[in-house]
C-alpha cells in the first residue's frame, strides 16, 4: 500500500509578474505515496525553508477539489495524470519511484504569472460579471416551488454548475480558449426557467467578454479531459447555438 | 494598486473590440463564435463540393466519353432558366466566396488564439487533441496551395504540355501519369482527409448541432466522410499509374473538335 | 466587576420580535444610501450575500477578500445541505420546530430571539437561492426535494448533490458580481485585512495588505462588516481550507471587540483519518454515510488482522452496543467522543491505529452493491482517490475532525459587536448555534445574516451618521494602523529563526487537539495554558520567514495568521477551563453523567462568555450575557 518514492522535480520559478522565469530542479526524496501532490510540495517547501531557500509559491485552499484555487500543469497535463481530479486530490500513488515531474503554472496571456506557480485568473471573474447571474434583488424572489423545473433540466444545469472555476480548461487548451468555463457558466443559467428572461443578453455579453481575454475554440476537446468536474463540451455547442440566436433576438429586442 | 476586479484591472484584453462596428448581420462575423459559424457553414459548403467533385470524378472509370458528357451536364445546368454555364459559374463564385471566408476566418481566429496562448516550456501532453485537430493550421494551407496547383494544372493547363482545354479525362490521365504529380496529389489528398476528419466533426460543435443522444454519430460521420473522400480521391492517381485510366495520349475531346471542324469544312 | 452584556433583544412575544423590530428600526432613504460607505471583509456566503444585498439597496460597498476570487471562500466546501422551515414535505415542520430543534441541538446555549429569527427567514433563503438559479435537487414533478439530515425528524434539508455550499456560494457570488458590474460594489481581491481602525470607539475602517505587491492600504467607511469565517484551523488539521484563519476577527478583538464562547468547537465524526505527519488537512465524508454504514472496531486492542478476517464476535459495534435506540446515528459529538474512546483504548484501526471502521458490507448484502453505488458512489470514489482503498471491498476508516466553530465575535441582536459600527456575520460571529451546530444550519445562518438581517439592521446604525462623510484615510488613526501593519511585516521578516511557520502551526495544532479537543479536563487545560504560551514565545523568537515584503510571500501571510491562532488557542483553553460544565461540543470530563453523557449546569452556566482583550500582557476579562429561556424547556439530551 503505502510506499516511499524518490522524485526529481523540475519546477517553474519566477520571482514576480514581470521577472524572467526558469526551471529549477529539486530532488524530492522519501515521499510517501499516501501524500497528496500538494503535500509533496509542502514537504519540498519545508526542506527549502530549512536550507534557507525561498519556498515554491503555489496556490491551494480547500484541498478537497471544490474551491478551484489549486491548479498546476503536471508533466504537460492540467491537474496531472488522473482524470476528473483536481491537483489537490491527486495523490503520489499516481507516480513511481524515480519519476521526473515537470511542474508549470497555468499558461495563457490572460493568466499572467504572479510568482512561481501562481497566476492571476481575474479574467474569469470578468466573464461572470458580464452576465453570469440572474438579476433578482434580495427579497424579491417568489416562492421556490412556484416554478417547477423538470428534473432533467435541473440535472443538466447542475452538470454545468459543477464548474469550480479553476481554469484548467484554459490551461489545457492549445488555443487558451475559455469556452468550457464560459459555456458552463452560461448554460447553467440558460437551461433553467429562472434564467430565461436574461438568456440572450447574458449569452451575448458573456461570450463577447470571454473573447476579449481568451482564444478561440477549435474543438480539440482537451478541456473536457482536463476538467476536474468532467464537464462535457456539449455545453460549448449549446452556447454557440445560443450565441447566434442571441445575436438575432437581441437585435429584434433592441429595435 | 489593490487588486480590484474592474474592466481596467483585469489583465489587458488580448483582443480589442473592432474599431468599425459593421451593420447586422455582418457584425456577427466580427466575433469569434460568429467566425466559427462562418467557418462551419463554409466548411460544410466546401465539403459538399469535395464530395460531389469526388463522386463526379468517378466517371473517369467509365471512360472519356462519359466524363465529357458529365462535364457538359455541369455546363448545361439550369439552361432551362439561365444561359449555359451561368449556373455553373454561380456555383463557382459561391465556392470562391466560401473558400475565401473559410481561409479568412481561420486566419483571424488563429491570430486571436496565438495572442491568447502562451507556450509551455515543458511541453504539453495531449489527451483528446488528435493529430487531425492539431494540424488544421497545417493541412489547411497545404490544401489551399494544392488547390492552386490543381487548378493551374488541370483547369488552366500551365504545367501540362499535353493540356487540352475541356478534356478532363485526358488532362487527368496525362498529369497523373507523372510520378511526382501523382505523389503530390496523394499527399494533398491525405491532408484533405485529415482536415475533413476533424473539420466535419468540429463543424457540428461550432454550429451548435449537439444532441447527446446522437452525438456519438458525429465522429463516425466525420470518419466516414474523410475515409470515403480519401479512398475515392486516392484511387485516381493509383489507377492512372496502374494504367486503368488512360486514353493513350489521344484526347477524345480534341478528336471530337477536329471531327466537328472537319465536318464544318465539308 | 464586569456586568451582564445587553444583547438589545426586542421586547414582545418571540414570534413578533423580528417583525416588530424591523418596523421600529430607523431607515436610510434610497437617495441617502449612496452616501454611506460600507466595508465587507470576506466573500463567503455571509459576506457575498451581504455585499450583494447592500449594493442592491444602493450603499457604496467595498468587498475585501484575500482570495483571488470571491468564489473561493470556504463556504464552497459545505456538502450536506441547508435547512429551511418550508414544510414542503407536509411532515409537520414549522418555524417553531426549526427554532426548537436548533435551540435544543445547541444544548441551550444560544439566544432564543436570534434562533427564532433564523428559523423565520430560513424559508426566504430557499426562495432567493432558487430565483438566482441555484440548482437544488428536484423530484420528477419538478418541485424541490428534501431530505432528513443530522438526525432531524422532519425532512427540511434542501440540497444540491454533495455540493450545496458550492451552489449556494456561486449564487451569492453571482449576485455579488452583478453588483460589481453595476458599480455599487468595489471588489478587492488578494487583500488581507490586518487591522481594524477605530475612532471614538467606533469602527471606521480597516487596513489591508495587498498580497501581491505588499502594499499597505487604508480603507475607510461608515461601517465595517466582518464575514471572515471560523477558526477551526487552530487545530492545524481540520476540514477547513488551508487559508482559513481567525486574523480578521482577532484583530478586531484586539481593538476591543468581545470574543464569545471560543471553546465551542464542533467535531465531525466522519472524516478520513490522517495518513502521516505531512497530512495538511482532513477531508470530510458526508454524514449520510452513517445511514447505511456500521461503525466498529476490533474487540481486542492491537488486533493486527485485516477487517474481513475478524469474525463478528471479534468486533465491537460500539455505537450500536451503547445506544441501541439511535445506534450509528447518534449526534455528531456523541459519535465522535465514542470513536476517540475506542482509539484511546488502543483499538483504533488502520496503519496508524487512528480510525474506526465504517463498514458497508451488511448494507451491500441487504440492498445490493448497485443501490449503495447509486447512493454513495461519489463519496466512495472520493475516499478511494484519497486513501487508495476500495470501500466496496474494504471497510472505510473514519475518525473525527474539527469541522466548525460555534464561538466567535460577540454580537447583539442586530449582529453588531460591542464596537459600534462593527458588524459580524456567519461563522465569524457566535450568535445562533449555541454550544453545538445542527447539520445543514451553517449555510442557513450565513445567508440569513447576509441576505435578510444585516441589510435591515445596518441602516438602524447608519441613520445616525447621515451627512457625515467617512473618516478620511489621512487621519492619524489610519496612519497608526498602517504603521502597525508595516511593523508587524518587518518583524516577521527580521526574526531569522530556524523553523517554518507550518512547523509551529502543526505543533500548536497538536496541543490544541490534545487538550482542547473532543474532551477536555482541568489538568489538560491548565497544561494548555502553560504549554501554548511557551510554544508561542518560541514561535516569536525562532520562526523563519524568508523572502521580502513586496512580493507574493505565503510564509509571511501565514506568520501573522498563526500568531493570532496562538493567542486564540490560549483563550480557548481559558474559556474551556472557566466553563465548568459539559454542553454541546464542549465536553468536560469532570462533568458527565454516570453513563458518560454530557452534563450541563444550567444553574451557573446558562450564559454566553464574552472575553475582553486587555492587551498582550494580561489575560482577557470574562463578561457574561445571561441567556433567558422563555419559550422552551431545558432538557437533558439522551440517545439511549
Amino acid at each position: 500500500m503505502s510506499a516511499e518514492i524518490n522524485l526529481t522535480l523540475k519546477v517553474w520559478r519566477q520571482p514576480g509578474p514581470s521577472a524572467e522565469g526558469s526551471f529549477s530542479t529539486y530532488e524530492a526524496g522519501g515521499i510517501s505515496t499516501d501524500a497528496s501532490f500538494l503535500e509533496m510540495l509542502d514537504i519540498v517547501n519545508e526542506r527549502l525553508i530549512e536550507s534557507g531557500e525561498d519556498p515554491i509559491v503555489f496556490e491551494s485552499d480547500c484541498r478537497e477539489g471544490v474551491c478551484g484555487t489549486c491548479g498546476l500543469m503536471i508533466n504537460g497535463r492540467a491537474h496531472g495524470p488522473q482524470k476528473g481530479t483536481a491537483t489537490c486530490q491527486l495523490h503520489m500513488r499516481s507516480f513511481s519511484d524515480g519519476d521526473h515531474i515537470t511542474i508549470e503554472p497555468w499558461r495563457a496571456t490572460s493568466f499572467p504569472v504572479l510568482r512561481d506557480l501562481a497566476v492571476d485568473r481575474r479574467a474569469m471573474d470578468a466573464i461572470v460579471a458580464a452576465g453570469g447571474y440572474i438579476s433578482v434583488n434580495t427579497g424579491a424572489a417568489p416562492d421556490a416551488n412556484l416554478t417547477p423545473v423538470p428534473k432533467e433540466a435541473a440535472d443538466t444545469a447542475f452538470d454545468a454548475a459543477a464548474c469550480i472555476g479553476c481554469g484548467a480548461c484554459v490551461a489545457a487548451c492549445p488555443n487558451s480558449a475559455a469556452q468550457l468555463f464560459a459555456a458552463a457558466k452560461v448554460q447553467h443559467l440558460n437551461l433553467l426557467p429562472q434564467g430565461q428572461p436574461q438568456r440572450w443578453a447574458r449569452t451575448e455579453a458573456m461570450v463577447e467578454t470571454m473573447e476579449a481575454f481568451f482564444g478561440s475554440c477549435t474543438n480539440h476537446g482537451e478541456c473536457e479531459e482536463a476538467c476536474p468536474k468532467e464537464i462535457p463540451i456539449d455545453f460549448i455547442a449549446w452556447t454557440n447555438r445560443d450565441y447566434i440566436k442571441a445575436k438575432v433576438k437581441n437585435r429584434k429586442l433592441a429595435d | 494598486m489593490a487588486q480590484a476586479i474592474t474592466r481596467a484591472s483585469t489583465p489587458p484584453p488580448v483582443r480589442s473590440a473592432p474599431r468599425l462596428r459593421l451593420p447586422w448581420p455582418l457584425s456577427i462575423y466580427q466575433t469569434a463564435v460568429g467566425k466559427k459559424w462562418v467557418m462551419g457553414l463554409t466548411g460544410m459548403a466546401l465539403l459538399g463540393f469535395i464530395l460531389v467533385h469526388m463522386t463526379g470524378n468517378l466517371h473517369l472509370y467509365e471512360g472519356p466519353v462519359e466524363v465529357h458528357e458529365y462535364a457538359e451536364t455541369l455546363r448545361n445546368l439550369g439552361t432551362e432558366i439561365v444561359p449555359r454555364t451561368w449556373l455553373l459559374w454561380a456555383l463557382r463564385v459561391g465556392l470562391i466566396i466560401a473558400f475565401v471566408l473559410h481561409i479568412h476566418s481561420a486566419y483571424s481566429l488563429s491570430q486571436m488564439s496565438l495572442a491568447a496562448d502562451q507556450r509551455y516550456r515543458g511541453g504539453r501532453n495531449y489527451i483528446a487533441a488528435s493529430f487531425a485537430s492539431r494540424t488544421m493550421r497545417w493541412t489547411g494551407p497545404i490544401i489551399g496551395l494544392y488547390l492552386f496547383y490543381h487548378l493551374a494544372d488541370l483547369t488552366w493547363g500551365w504545367f501540362n504540355p499535353d493540356f487540352v482545354r475541356g478534356d478532363p479525362y485526358h488532362n487527368v490521365s496525362e498529369s497523373l501519369s507523372s510520378v511526382p504529380v501523382a505523389v503530390l496529389y496523394i499527399v494533398a489528398n491525405v491532408a484533405l482527409a485529415v482536415h475533413i476528419f476533424h473539420g466535419a466533426w468540429s463543424m457540428f460543435q461550432s454550429l451548435g448541432v449537439n444532441s447527446p443522444r446522437y452525438n456519438h454519430l458525429r465522429r463516425y460521420l466525420a470518419a466516414t466522410l474523410a475515409g470515403a473522400i480519401l479512398v475515392g480521391n486516392l484511387s485516381f492517381p493509383v489507377f492512372v499509374q496502374a494504367g486503368v485510366i488512360d486514353d493513350g495520349g489521344r484526347s477524345f475531346v480534341e478528336e471530337l473538335r477536329r471531327h466537328g471542324a472537319a465536318e464544318e469544312d465539308h | 466587576m464586569p456586568g451582564s452584556l445587553d444583547a438589545r433583544i426586542p421586547a414582545g412575544p418571540l414570534a413578533a420580535k423580528w417583525t416588530d423590530h424591523k418596523f421600529s428600526m430607523r431607515l436610510v432613504s434610497p437617495n441617502n444610501k449612496r452616501r454611506f460607505d460600507v466595508i465587507v471583509v470576506g466573500s463567503g456566503l455571509a459576506g457575498a450575500s451581504a455585499a450583494a444585498s447592500l449594493g442592491e439597496l444602493g450603499y457604496r460597498v467595498k468587498v475585501l477578500t484575500y482570495h483571488d476570487s470571491p468564489r473561493r471562500a470556504h463556504s464552497i466546501a459545505a456538502q450536506g445541505g441547508i435547512n429551511a422551515a418550508k414544510n414542503y414535505q407536509n411532515d409537520g415542520d414549522s418555524v417553531f420546530r426549526l427554532f426548537y430543534d436548533t435551540i435544543k441541538g445547541g444544548d441551550y446555549r444560544s439566544r432564543e430571539a436570534n434562533v427564532y429569527r433564523l428559523a423565520e427567514v430560513s424559508a426566504d433563503i430557499i426562495d432567493q437561492a432558487t430565483a438566482q438559479g441555484v440548482p437544488f435537487a428536484r423530484e420528477y414533478g419538478g418541485l424541490l426535494d428534501n431530505r432528513s439530515f443530522g438526525g432531524a425528524q422532519v425532512s427540511r434539508t434542501f440540497y444540491a448533490r454533495g455540493q450545496t455550499g458550492q451552489q449556494l456560494l456561486l449564487g451569492a457570488y453571482s449576485a455579488l458580481m452583478r453588483q460589481v458590474a453595476a458599480g455599487t460594489v468595489e471588489l478587492h481581491t488578494r487583500s488581507e485585512m490586518l487591522e481594524l481602525v477605530t475612532h471614538d470607539g467606533r469602527a471606521v475602517g480597516v487596513v489591508t495588505r495587498d498580497l501581491i505587491t505588499g502594499e499597505i492600504v487604508p480603507h475607510s467607511a461608515h461601517a465595517v462588516v466582518l464575514a471572515t469565517g471560523g477558526y477551526g484551523n487552530v487545530y492545524f488539521l481540520s476540514t477547513n481550507a488551508k487559508m482559513c484563519n481567525v486574523t480578521a476577527a482577532w484583530r478586531a478583538h484586539r481593538k476591543g471587540a468581545l470574543f464569545a464562547n471560543p471553546c465551542y468547537t464542533q467535531i465531525h465524526p466522519t472524516c478520513i483519518p490522517a495518513s502521516d505527519d505531512f497530512q495538511s488537512k482532513l477531508t470530510l465524508m458526508s454524514e449520510s454515510l452513517r445511514n447505511d454504514g456500521r461503525i466498529w472496531v476490533p474487540l481486542a486492542p492491537d488486533d493486527g488482522r485485516a477487517p474481513h478476517e475478524i469474525p463478528d464476535d471479534g468486533r465491537d459495534y460500539f455505537l450500536e452496543r451503547k445506544y441501541p435506540a439511535f445506534g450509528n446515528l447518534v449526534p455528531r459529538d456523541v459519535a465522535s467522543r465514542n470513536a476517540k474512546g475506542v482509539v484511546d483504548e488502543g483499538r483504533g484501526v488502520g496503519p496508524r491505529r487512528n480510525g474506526v471502521y465504517l463498514d458497508f458490507a451488511d448494507a451491500m448484502t441487504r440492498d445490493g452493491e448497485t443501490l449503495i453505488r447509486a447512493k454513495y458512489g461519489n463519496l466512495f470514489d472520493m475516499y478511494e482517490r484519497i486513501t487508495g482503498e476500495d470501500p466496496y471491498r474494504v471497510p472505510m476508516r473514519i475518525y473525527p475532525a474539527t469541522h466548525y466553530t460555534m464561538g466567535g465575535l460577540w454580537v447583539d441582536y442586530e449582529l453588531m459587536s460591542n464596537v459600534p459600527g462593527l458588524f459580524v456575520l456567519g461563522e465569524a460571529n457566535f450568535s445562533d448555534h449555541g454550544a453545538n451546530r445542527l447539520g445543514a444550519s451553517a449555510l442557513m445562518q450565513g445567508l440569513a445574516d447576509g441576505y435578510f438581517i444585516l441589510p435591515y439592521t445596518i441602516g438602524n446604525y447608519l441613520s445616525d451618521f447621515l451627512g457625515d462623510p467617512a473618516l478620511a484615510t489621512s487621519e492619524p488613526v489610519f496612519a497608526g494602523a498602517e504603521q502597525a501593519v508595516a511593523d508587524e511585516v518587518s518583524r516577521w521578516l527580521s526574526i531569522g529563526g530556524t523553523r517554518s511557520v507550518d512547523y509551529y502551526h502543526r505543533e500548536l495544532g497538536k496541543l490544541v487537539w490534545d487538550y482542547i479537543g473532543m474532551a477536555r479536563n482541568q489538568t489538560g487545560l491548565e497544561k494548555a495554558l502553560s504549554e501554548i504560551p511557551a510554544l508561542r514565545d518560541e514561535y516569536h523568537r525562532n520562526v523563519r520567514v524568508l523572502g521580502s515584503a513586496d512580493t507574493l510571500n505565503q510564509s509571511l501571510e501565514k506568520a501573522g495568521r498563526v500568531a493570532d491562532l496562538f493567542e486564540l488557542a490560549e483563550l480557548m483553553a481559558r474559556d474551556a477551563l472557566a466553563r465548568e460544565e459539559s454542553c454541546g461540543g464542549h465536553f468536560r470530563e469532570e462533568h458527565q453523567t454516570a453513563e458518560g453523557e454530557a452534563r450541563r449546569d444550567d444553574e451557573n452556566f446558562a450564559h454566553v462568555a464574552a472575553w475582553e482583550w486587555n492587551g498582550a500582557d494580561g489575560p482577557q476579562t470574562r463578561h457574561r450575557e445571561e441567556l433567558a429561556f422563555e419559550n422552551v424547556e431545558l432538557t437533558q439530551r439522551s440517545y439511549k
